[in-house]
Order: C-alpha cells, then sequence, then structure tokens
C-alpha cells in the first residue's frame, strides 16, 4: 500500500504579518510568577551581602523569564511542534543516519541506578556501571575489530582529535616528528578542522571519477612526513572504497597510520570490519549507527577504537577488570584526559541497549535493511534527478540537481525547501563539495518501502514543477510555520540574544 | 529485538526494482577484503534487556540510595519535573542539528533562549549553543585567545580543576603553547605570581568558584593580564552565578563553564553542557553553533543558525574549531531550568546553597580534630583538614549510608588530609546533623 502523499496545495497557507510563531519566553514573562518552588530554607539564612566580599556580590538578580508551569510546558511543546523530528516526519539527512531511537533505550538509560551517579563516587559503589561500560568495550571491540576502545570521546569530531593526537603520539614514541594528514577532497569537514586542531598540515587528494580516493593520488601524496590518512569507508558518496587494502598498504609502507572516519559504520556492521581492513583506529558516532537520540544537535559519543600499536597511548581513564572487580586506570603512555569525567556515560548506555537489543544479527540485519533501501531509493530517484555515481550504493547516495538548475534555475537548495511542503525533512544539501548541487540521501534502514515511495514521488513532483512553475518552487516553503528565512541578515547584523 | 520494517515480500520487490536478483549484487566489496567474523551475543527481548539492566543498575549505590555531599565540578540539584518532561519529547529529542531552520523553529527558538539566558547569567554579550563539557569548553576558549592574541604562552591557575587542566594540557599538545601554571596559597593564586603574566601571555585562567570552592580575590591579577594585552577566561558555575557577581563585570573576555548543574542528572560523569560566552568583539572566533534572529520573506521573525563561516563544515582546517555535534539537549535542559525557577526562585536558589554550606561549615567544623583547610569566602563548596585519612573516613560514611566529600590527594598528594565538601539546596539540615554526627563517630 502506498502512503498518502500530502499535496501543498491542499493545505493552508501560514497568516500573513508581523506576530511571530511562538513569543520567547520573555515576553511570556510577567512579575511574581513562578514555575518551581523550593522547600523552605531549614537553616539560617545568609545574606550573600555578608557571606561574600563587597565586590562580589551580585547587585541585581539574573532578570531570568518568570512563568508558570503550565506557561513553561505550552510554549516548550509548542515550539516542539514546529519542529521536524525523526519521530514525526521522515528524515533523510544524508551523513546523519537519523535512524528510528527505540524506546527502551530511553527508559533503561534512565533508571535512577545509573542517572544519579556521582562521578567521583569510589569504585566499588558503582561496579555496575564500570561492570557494563567493560562489556560495552568489549562489543565495540568485537564490533570494529580493534585490540582497545576508549569511551571518552563526547563526539566524532571529538573522537577524530583524540585519534590525531595518539597519531602524534605514536610518531614521537618512535622519535618522528611527521606533519602531513592526507584526506580526501570528498571528506567531512571535521577531519580537516581536528587535523589542523592538532598542528598537522593537511593534504586534500583528488577523488577519481567514479568518487573514490584513487590510489594514484595517496601513492604521489604518500611520503616520510605522512603521520596519518583518514578516510570515511563506505565514503561521503555512499561508495565502498575498493581500493582500501591498497591504500592502506601503500600508507603503513611510509611508515603511516590509517584513520577510519566511522561515521558511516552503519554500512558495515556484521559484513566488514575496520580491522580487517587495515585501519589502526576508528571512531564510531553513536548517535547515528547505534541508535542514540540526536538531539536537535547533542549529545553524541565518538567512541574510538584503536589496534595494539596505538593501545598504549588510549586516553585516560579506561575501564580495567581486575578478578571480578571493575576499576579505572590510565595507560602509562596515555595522551592524557580530552574531557573530564569518564564520557557521555548515559548515552553510552543507550548504545548498550541497542546492541544488546539487537544482538550478532540483528545489527548485520541494520547494514543490510539500509543498503538495500538506499538503492531501491536510489532507483527511484534517478527517475527524477541524476545520480552523481550510478553504481550500486552503500547505505547512502549523492543526487545531483545540477542539470535541472541548468534548465530551470531551480537549485538543491530550492528542492531542499519544497520537500519540506511535502512533509519530508530535506536531504544534506551542497555535500559532498565534489559534486556540484549535492543533494545527500541516507534513508537508513528503519523506514519502509512505503515511505521511501512517497519521499521519491514528491521529489519526483518537484522536478516536475520545476519545469513548469519553477517560482513556486523557488518561493518554498510555505507551509511550514515560517516561509524561507533570511540567513544574510542573520549574519550581516547578528541579533544573538534577548 | 528488530527495527527493520523490510518483510521478504517488499525484499523482493526492491532487489528487482534496484536491478539485482540478490542481496550481494549490491555489494562492491571486493572479495580480497575479509568478511565480518564476529562473537557477539544473540539479541534480547525488551523483558530480557530489562531484567539484564534493571540489574546492572541495581548493583550501583547512587545520590537517591545514600546521601550525597560529592561535588567538585558535578552537583546535585534537584531537577523540576517540567525539565525531565519536556527532555523526553521526542520532537526535540530525535531531531538534528536545525540545517533546514525552517523546520526547525522550535530548536532554534529554544536554543536562542538558552543563549539570551546564559548572557543575563555571565554578563556577556553572546553565547554560543552549547559545547560538549566543562573541560573542553575552557579548551577551546584558551585556543581562541591563542588565535586572536598570536601569542603562545597561556597564564592558569593552579586553583582551576586539575581534570580541565589535564584535559588543556591535551588540546594544546599538537601547539607550540605552553602553560604557565600559577602556583596558589591558601586556597587562591599567590599574587606573587602576577609575575609570570607578561606580554607573551595569551590569556589568564581562573576558576568561580576555584577548584577548593573558594572565591578568590582577582583585582590586581586581572588588572596585570588587562595591561599585558591577555585575555581573560574564567570558567563559572553557573549556579554561583545567582548570588556572585558576573564575570564580565569584574573583567572576563570570556566565560565558559560546566552547565550540567542547570538540569541535567549527574549520569556518572556526561553528557553535561559546555558553556561558551564571550565579549562581542570575539564573536567571529567563537567554536560551536550559534543562532540568531532574522525574518522571513513576509517579515515575520524566525530563528537560524549563524555566522556559519568560522564552522568546520564551511571552513573545514581554518574553522574555530571542529566541533560538529554539541549537546543541544542539555541546553534545553538548562533553558527550562532556569525559566522554571525564575528571576525570583534562582536567587532563592543562590541563597539556600550559600546558608547550607555555610550551616555545614559550621557543624563540621565544630567537631573535634576538623578545620577549614583554607579560610576564603565559598559558595556551596568547601574544603576541610580531617585528622583521619579522609578515603578511609569515606569508606566508613559509605557504610553508613553516605558518600563522603572528596579525598584531595586525589589531586594533590600534598593535601593528604585534606576533603572537598559540596551541599547544595538538596541537603536538608537534617541529613546534615546526620552526616556530621556519622563524622564524628567515624573520628571518634
Amino acid at each position: 500500500m502506498k502512503e498518502s502523499i500530502p499535496t501543498a496545495e491542499a493545505e493552508t497557507q501560514p497568516v500573513e504579518g508581523l506576530l511571530p510563531v511562538e513569543p520567547l519566553l520573555k515576553e511570556l514573562s510577567s512579575s511574581g510568577r513562578r514555575a518551581f518552588e523550593l522547600p523552605p530554607l531549614d537553616v539560617p539564612a545568609v545574606d550573600p551581602a555578608r557571606a561574600l566580599p563587597a565586590d562580589w556580590v551580585r547587585r541585581e538578580p539574573v532578570p531570568l523569564p518568570e512563568v508558570s508551569e503550565l506557561d513553561l510546558v505550552r510554549h516548550f511543546l509548542r515550539l516542539a511542534h514546529l519542529n521536524f523530528s525523526v519521530e514525526t516526519h521522515f528524515y533523510p539527512l544524508g551523513s546523519c543516519t537519523m535512524k528510528y531511537n527505540p524506546k527502551i533505550n530511553e527508559e533503561l538509560s534512565a533508571l535512577s541506578g545509573f542517572t544519579d551517579l556521582h562521578p567521583y563516587q569510589p569504585e566499588e559503589s558503582v561496579q555496575g556501571m564500570l561492570g557494563l561500560l567493560w562489556e560495552l568495550e568489549g562489543l565495540f571491540r568485537e564490533i570494529l575489530g580493534m585490540a582497545r576502545v576508549t569511551l571518552q570521546p563526547a563526539a566524532g569530531a571529538h573522537g577524530e582529535f583524540t585519534a590525531l593526537l595518539m597519531t602524534r603520539a605514536y610518531h614521537a614514541s618512535r622519535g618522528e616528528k611527521r606533519r602531513k594528514v592526507i584526506l580526501p577532497d570528498s571528506a567531512h569537514g571535521t577531519n580537516p578542522a581536528s587535523a589542523a586542531l592538532c598542528g598537522f598540515e593537511v593534504v586534500e587528494i583528488p577523488s577519481n571519477a567514479r568518487g573514490r580516493v584513487s590510489l594514484e593520488a595517496v601513492r604521489k601524496a604518500v611520503d616520510g612526513e605522512t603521520a596519518l590518512l583518514m578516510m570515511t569507508n563506505p565514503n561521503t558518496l555512499g561508495l565502498f572504497e575498493e581500493e582500501v587494502l591498497k591504500i592502506s598498504e601503500a600508507v603503513h609502507a611510509a611508515g603511516g597510520l590509517m584513520y577510519l572516519d566511522g561515521a558511516n559504520m552503519n554500512a558495515l556492521l556484521g559484513l566488514v570490519r575496520p580491522g580487517d581492513m587495515g585501519f589502526d583506529m576508528v571512531h564510531v558516532n553513536i548517535h547515528k549507527t547505534f541508535s542514540i537520540p540526536h538531539g536537535s544537535g547533542g549529545p553524541g559519543g565518538g567512541p574510538v577504537g584503536v589496534g595494539p600499536a596505538l593501545a598504549p597511548f588510549l586516553p585516560g581513564p579506561l575501564v580495567e577488570e581486575r578478578e571480578g572487580a571493575f576499576r579505572l586506570v590510565s595507560p602509562e603512555q596515555s595522551i592524557g584526559r580530552v574531557r573530564s569525567f569518564f564520557g557521555n556515560v548515559n548515552a553510552l548506555i543507550r548504545a548498550y541497549v541497542y546492541i544488546r537489543a539487537l544482538g550478532g544479527a540483528g545489527l548485520k540485519r541494520v547494514a543490510e535493511g539500509a543498503i538495500l533501501n538506499a538503492n531501491y531509493l536510489k532507483a527511484k530517484v534517478s527517475e527524477a534527478l541524476e545520480i552523481a555515481v550510478d553504481e550500486p550504493c552503500m547505505h547512502e547516495f549523492i543526487a545531483t540537481a545540477a542539470p535541472l538548475k541548468k534548465a530551470t534555475g531551480v537549485r538543491a537548495l530550492d528542492i531542499a525547501k519544497r520537500l519540506l511542503d511535502y512533509g519530508f525533512y530535506a536531504p544534506t544539501i551542497y555535500f559532498p563539495l565534489i559534486v556540484p548541487e549535492a543533494l545527500m540521501i541516507e534513508p537508513s534502514e528503519t523506514e519502509s518501502r512505503a515511505t521511501l515511495d512517497a519521499f521519491a514521488e514528491a521529489l519526483s513532483r518537484i522536478v516536475a514543477e520545476a519545469r513548469t512553475d519553477p517560482d513556486r518552487v523557488r518561493r518554498a516553503p510555505r507551509n511550514c510555520p515560517v516561509s524561507r528565512l533570511d540567513e544574510v541578515q542573520a549574519a550581516r547584523e547578528p541579533d544573538l540574544r534577548w | 529485538m528488530n527495527f527493520v520494517p523490510i518483510t521478504e515480500r517488499d525484499q523482493q520487490a526492491m532487489l528487482a526494482a534496484a536491478g539485482v536478483d540478490a542481496f550481494e549484487r549490491l555489494l562492491s566489496i571486493p572479495p580480497g577484503i575479509p568478511r565480518a567474523k564476529w562473537n557477539l551475543p544473540k539479541g534480547l527481548s525488551e523483558p530480557e534487556l530489562t531484567g539484564l539492566l534493571t540489574g546492572q543498575a541495581a548493583r550501583n549505590r547512587t545520590v537517591r540510595t545514600e546521601v550525597s555531599f560529592l561535588g567538585a565540578g558535578a552537583t546535585e540539584h534537584w531537577i523540576p519535573s517540567v525539565v525531565r518532561y519536556l527532555f523526553s519529547r521526542g520532537e526535540f529529542l530525535t531531531a538534528y542539528t536545525p540545517y533546514q531552520p525552517e523546520a526547525s523553529q522550535g530548536t532554534l527558538q529554544a536554543m536562542y533562549e538558552f543563549q539570551s539566558m546564559i548572557c543575563d547569567l555571565t554578563g556577556m554579550a553572546v553565547a554560543n549553543a552549547s559545547l560538549y563539557e566543562g573541560a573542553s569548553a575552557l579548551a577551546e576558549a584558551v585556543v581562541l585567545a591563542l588565535r586572536a592574541t598570536g601569542r603562545n604562552r597561556v597564564a592558569i591557575s593552579r586553583t582551576v580543576h586539575p581534570e580541565y587542566r589535564q584535559t588543556l594540557k591535551t588540546y594544546l599538545a599538537g601547539s607550540e603553547a605552553a602553560l604557565d601554571l600559577l602556583p596558589h596559597r591558601d586556597g587562591a593564586v599567590d599574587p606573587a605570581a602576577e609575575s609570570k603574566i607578561t606580554d607573551q601571555t595569551a590569556c589568564l585562567v581562573l576558576q568561580l568558584p576555584n577548584a577548593f570552592g573558594c572565591i578568590e580575590e582577582w583585582a590586581a591579577l586581572i588588572r596585570k593580564a588587562k595591561a599585558q594585552g591577555a585575555l581573560v577566561i574564567v570558567s563559572a558555575d553557573p549556579i554561583a552565578l545567582s548570588v556572585v557577581r558576573p564575570p564580565a563585570e569584574i573583567g572576563a573576555d570570556i566565560v565558559v563553564g560546566e552547565g550540567q548543574a542547570l538540569g541535567t542528572p549527574l549520569l556518572y560523569g556526561g553528557p553535561y553542557l559546555g558553556l561558551f560566552a564571550c565579549r562581542e568583539e570575539l564573536l567571529r572566533r567563537l567554536p560551536g553553533r550559534i543562532v540568531g534572529r532574522t525574518r522571513d520573506a513576509n517579515g515575520r521573525r524566525g530563528f537560524v543558525l549563524t555566522i556559519q563561516t568560522r564552522e568546520q563544515h564551511i571552513r573545514r582546517s581554518r574553522a574555530t574549531s571542529n566541533i560538529c555535534t554539541n549537546e543541544a539537549m542539555m541546553a534545553l535542559n538548562a533553558a527550562v531550568y532556569l525559566a522554571a525557577l525564575g528571576k525570583s526562585g534562582f536567587r532563592e536558589l543562590g541563597v539556600q546553597n550559600l546558608s547550607k554550606a555555610r550551616y555545614a561549615h559550621q557543624t563540621l567544623t565544630a567537631l573535634p580534630g576538623v578545620e577549614p583547610l583554607f579560610d576564603r569566602p565559598f559558595f556551596n563548596e568547601f574544603a576541610l583538614s580531617l585528622p583521619k585519612d579522609p578515603e578511609q573516613v569515606n569508606a566508613e560514611l559509605l557504610k553508613r549510608g553516605f558518600l563522603g566529600g572528596l579525598a584531595l590527594k586525589r589531586w594533590d598528594p600534598k593535601l593528604a588530609n585534606g576533603w572537598l565538601v559540596c551541599v547544595t539546596e538538596a541537603r536538608s539540615k537534617e541529613q546534615i546533623d546526620r552526616f556530621a554526627e556519622a563524622l564524628r563517630e567515624i573520628l571518634r
């Protein structure tokens, strides 16, 4: 059965005018209202003006909004309703793996036995927590084919940064100061940004005509200065890097290390392990592959797996088991801490629940489902838009609006905005940078065929509109709470607070 | 469990549409690469998972099963139920970074409100929409200062949380920058350390209240830093700012901090909330996402991610930071929390923290052999000196249902008898009295 497609025209236009969609909390504020009351003070009250040095006393209370609890709930629920989310809309945001986030993850990670633990509690009082983290590290080691895994990094980019610091420490331990990090022109922006933050020089190499890292270019770029090659596989075009073994060989032969940006790990689960492709280090985004909700931007988690040669340099602390008891340790040659305390622990619990819920067979089914959904959707979308590299893809693919733009003036951005009118969140656009007018589409394994059909149908209607009435597409969206927003003005005259 | 809705019938039809007759034909994994062989447990059902995780959780003692006096960078406060409820809403929880603003106004407006309240707290002109947590936020501030000043020395007080200093050291491993540690005396920066601030100093880094809970006297240090053209970075506890003067007013250029106390549970250390606010002149060097107010094509108010040319997805190796994913849900917690308390409630919260900590300080220091470690003003945390090994004391306290203070030798072996005690509004007089009584017995 086909899902019905909301037709843009059937819906009403937003009310024109200058009234905001939802007032600011500050505008809802009314002096004397309160949403929360503390119990009465049961010790003698201390006047800040007497307890603090005179020049440290705040003169006026912080001018926070004054609202009732109902005001607060209604305000934030009205805001909630202005959002598209995985739970309300198909969200084919390429590179972000917007899969369904199981409810059981939320329920179990919210157990008081996990949420109400202080990070400095004595180790003997948190054995259940440490045991779970130890077990989770083991599961990641198995999934990634790596010797050890640090659970500390708070996000993918934080994981990259951690791996780059380990790269530096590894070479330094061999008396080498290698300066160069090689990465393909299709890499995520975080790769070069992380490399630069670690003081490396970034060498960008071109992809070949089939959207892959060119082995030729790697061989030319690699030398005794090469510290690390950063690769994404499947790459940001959703294509498997077929020459990965030869690339690894070339980099290793020159004394360099291999890093996998595991943002696309969803496509590899149970099919290929990073450790078996020659990678020395890999990060995974638990908010992509392991079903942690993306939380409007975070939190996530970016555990990093490493081979035996890199394990001595892992950031501390790690969990270690000795005679059935768990404790926190830091490796002797550790790069140090990359953050306070242990990591995004509560997000890691969700990943643990997910892995245990699916098990080995279920995780493999995830990758197979993601690949099948992407290839099916690619076939459907190819009827409306050109596919950048039209070969079987992994978990995502890139369509391009370049020919359409030439013919009609309608850009990838316009298509993205018009998709919102049809009730779909937009794909990632203008990335990877090597494809003009790119639309990066990742359906994920949790979407049904009917949803994919409806999305493809909407895209093909939009392309038809572009040919007959391009202005309609260029003026989109018209069914969202606001019409197209002026981003230029926002950047030119920043208004960043009330 | 299984969350893949593709049926056998779907699969056949979808493979056919993709132009192949078997799934394997979609894969371009060359034969030389070994296929995954892994040894993972079988999948579990909801009841099985619930049994497993409930059992694991029950093996932990918590700040609910015990009465806790631990702080040191992670503090227990009561979290209003409205905060927990709004955190659970899927419209926020399952959206991503608002790249399409027209379909993300909820998140964007909430982040604008968060930024506004953080500015009000710190006295700063701009705040971002969150970083990972307090320590890396501090490191990002230092990276900003190094780039903004073109200098390479960082003057940082030893009274800054040790894990923050360690994180900073890690972050700077790839740069030419060097740390000048300012020694402390009696729980505050030694005034003689002023000489370490020179015309090569990119920034002066301080903590409010400091790692020992003390509120220091900084006027001379800050004057010196300003005179040498260094930026002043203050890592502040946002709850303390309810009654303490905003750091902007004492000369801070950047205020960072751990925002966990604003509505996020202890969570064994994360996810927490990195706060980052600064003066307007530094806006274009800010790390992370920033939300700005603008208008739509009809003139209606709306919100967008802005000044994105600083960010990694555009600027790549020349970005101000590599951060992409942040802690938006924790920022939402903070926004709801601050609004739930409101203007008068937040001040009352501050007074309660101050009052309870004072009461506990008086009660505990009345015990024989228990002395204040430092004689400084404090907010909700203070250091004591115990007549017995604090770790042994903590072990005894745990037997009696208390999570005692932090044994300071964990941070500095010289503070062998140091014990850092945190008392927030979440502690009742009765709990404090019982805690003191237990300590009296243990020390007897």
